[in-house]
């Protein structure tokens, strides 16, 4: 089929389109671009996990948070880090948290899995709160951003290029073992996980590992954001941030990787519009989260197959 | 730690424990009959919080009676919302029950936000109950806090009553333990969730009343109160009163202790106790028992 094949080409020339796309952009749209390729990151880590092996998580933030921390202690204070080591420091400590959550929350399922992953976020958001290592609800300033050579983070072309040589890096990673045989092994347990334990999957290691990979690319948008905004808080972790990242999966739509992609983007424009107070006044531009509310429910209510269904629903109704 | 202390956090425990009963219980019911996952739980909770600070100023001293009319209200409010919105969400995903109820948390708090703004409150307690009580040679105790506690072990025991006593009770406890099951037999399920809905919005909203005069009144209060609940809940196990109530005092002693002892990591203890109990009972003290 035609399509399909163009379908497939498609987030290459998108990678293309971003690799060029600098030289032609406003500062201002610069930025935005920049903090949907880190946000997609991030989202593709949770498609993982949602997506692929069905497993629902509602405290995707706190892996985000423990890299973009990671990021900040383990800088040296006025010194540049190196940013290959910083960056695989941060995914490590994000994995690391992930491995004990994974191996407990894993022992449940369902809404019990929804609620404990909740819960453990916003534990490891009150070690960042309450204690003297995370500098509380300030946050802590990244004082230098890493360097290497002729390579300065700090730099905005430069870090766009890190930051997109990261998302077709794990977009590469997720397309690749989709199709390897742990991927479809995760297919096969989110669709029936009692069979592939009768056909002798140990299921628990799979998922974990699953777990344990989302956590730390989740780990690798941390480090990310950390870089481009020089900063860290606690609300970072906290469950505001897992709603989103769910609901940019969900925008774009469940169980392709572009979905997640599609959804970053869409979630960080509709947030810029919103809060815009030239396009939809004062008032709302305020209250924005009003509008992001209430556009979430028609979203369900409507779309409950995210934006890729919808180009599916239009094409069966203009045939 | 002398006695006095310790006998003041014990009853602070308890006191804290019950409150997290009263909210909890009504998200284990929810979710245990309607298989809904309700985010919006804390929220009610901070409706019922800014009803205190609304009202009080309209009953003045007559306290329980505001109490009253709060419940009437907050009743009436949660039978509109599961009419208008939650009976949709029963034969959803979980996923999207999760994002339909994050996108009301936004709704509600900027709606607080538009109507009352995003100041810190206070609500004073009524001037019955406003006293202290000694205890020991230096130590006082406020009454408000006794109220609370004695408030809440008598809505608890009235919702004890209900559940295990009447005939509505029945049809929940069924509701809770097979859900198909109380549908086939020819009970009006739809009625059933409704009013197990709104007595679910009412003693969340009852427990932000309660508490309105000992915390302050302010933006985000739900958020807090909705996840340690979602602890006890897990450590109680879903869709029991029982364990609720269990693992509410639980949670409200590691919870007080812990900031006693720990200070800077009190916030940990009760997840922490949460984690062991996983190990221990996946399924949490007690599923689906009464």
């Amino acid at each position: 089929m035609a399509g399909t094949a163009t379908w497939r080409w498609l987030p290459l020339v998108v990678a293309a389109v971003l690799a060029v796309l600098p030289s032609v952009l406003t500062p201002y749209t610069s930025d935005l671009v920049t903090k949907i390729i880190v946000l997609a990151v991030f989202a593709l880590s949770l498609e993982l996990l949602v997506g692929m092996t069905g497993l629902v998580s509602l405290g995707h933030a706190a892996f985000l948070g423990i890299g973009a921390y990671t990021a900040v202690l383990a800088s040296p204070e006025y010194d540049a880090a190196n940013p290959l080591l910083l960056g695989l420091a941060c995914v490590g400590a994000a994995a690391t948290y992930a491995l004990f959550v994974g191996a407990l929350s894993l022992r449940t399922r369902g809404v019990y899995f929804i609620m404990v992953t909740l819960a453990f976020a916003q534990m490891a958001y009150f070690v960042f709160h309450d204690t003297p290592l995370g500098g509380g609800t300030d946050g802590i300033y990244l004082n230098a951003r890493p360097a290497l050579g002729d390579f300065d983070s700090g730099e905005k072309l430069h870090f766009y290029y890190l930051a997109l040589a990261a998302l077709v890096g794990t977009y590469g990673l997720l397309a690749l073992l989709r199709r390897s045989r742990f991927g479809h092994a995760l297919a096969g347990i989110r669709v029936n996980e009692q069979r592939m334990r009768a056909a002798g999957f140990a299921t628990y290691l799979y998922k974990l590992a699953a777990f344990v990979l989302a956590g730390a690319l989740a780990g690798l948008a941390g480090f990310l954001l950390a870089v481009k905004d020089g900063y860290v808080n606690p609300e970072l972790l906290s469950w505001h941030e897992s709603g989103a990242v769910l609901l940019m999966i969900i925008l774009g739509g469940i169980g392709h990787l572009r979905g997640a992609v599609i959804g970053a983007a869409a979630f960080v424009l509709l947030k810029e519009l919103y809060a815009t107070p030239a396009i939809v006044g004062e008032v709302l531009a305020q209250h924005w989260q009003l509008t992001l509310g209430f556009t979430i429910i028609a979203f369900v209510a409507l779309l409950p197959r995210g934006l890729i269904g919808l180009s599916a629903r239009l094409r069966a109704v203009t045939r | 730690m002398d006695t006095a202390t310790f006998l003041v956090q014990c009853l602070n425990a308890v006191q804290y424990g019950l409150l997290l009963f009263l909210v909890a219980s009504g998200l284990t019911l929810i979710f245990g009959i309607m298989g809904v996952i309700n985010l919006a739980h804390g929220s009610f909770y901070m409706m019922g919080a800014y009803l205190a600070f609304a009202l009080a100023p309209l009953f003045g001293p007559n306290f329980l009676l505001m109490l009253l009319a709060g419940i009437v209200l907050s009743a009436a409010f949660g039978y509109l919302l599961e009419w208008a919105f939650f009976s949709f969400l029963y034969e959803r995903e979980h996923l999207q029950q999760v994002l339909m109820t994050y996108a009301l948390i936004l709704v509600f708090e900027e709606a607080r936000s538009l109507l009352i703004g995003n100041d810190v409150h206070g609500v004073p307690a009524p001037p019955w109950l406003a006293g202290t009580l000694p205890l020991g040679e230096l130590m006082t105790y406020p009454v408000y806090r006794l109220f609370a506690s004695a408030a809440c072990i008598v809505v608890g025991g009235g919702l004890y009553l209900v559940v295990n006593r009447t005939r509505l009770g029945m049809m929940i406890r069924a509701g809770a333990s097979n859900r198909d099951m109380v549908r086939g037999l020819g009970i009006d399920i739809t009625r059933l969730y409704r009013i197990v809905f709104a007595g679910g919005v009412a003693l969340a909203a009852l427990a932000g009343m309660i508490a309105a005069p000992m915390s302050s009144v302010y933006p985000g209060m739900g958020g807090h109160v909705l996840i340690i609940c979602f602890v006890v809940v897990v450590i109680g196990g879903i869709g029991s009163i029982s364990g609720a109530l269990v693992a509410s005092l639980l949670v409200g002693f590691v919870d007080t202790f812990g900031k006693v002892f720990f200070a800077e990591l009190s916030g940990i203890g009760v997840y922490l106790l949460m984690a062991v109990i996983l190990v221990w009972r996946p399924e949490g003290l007690m599923r689906r028992g009464y």
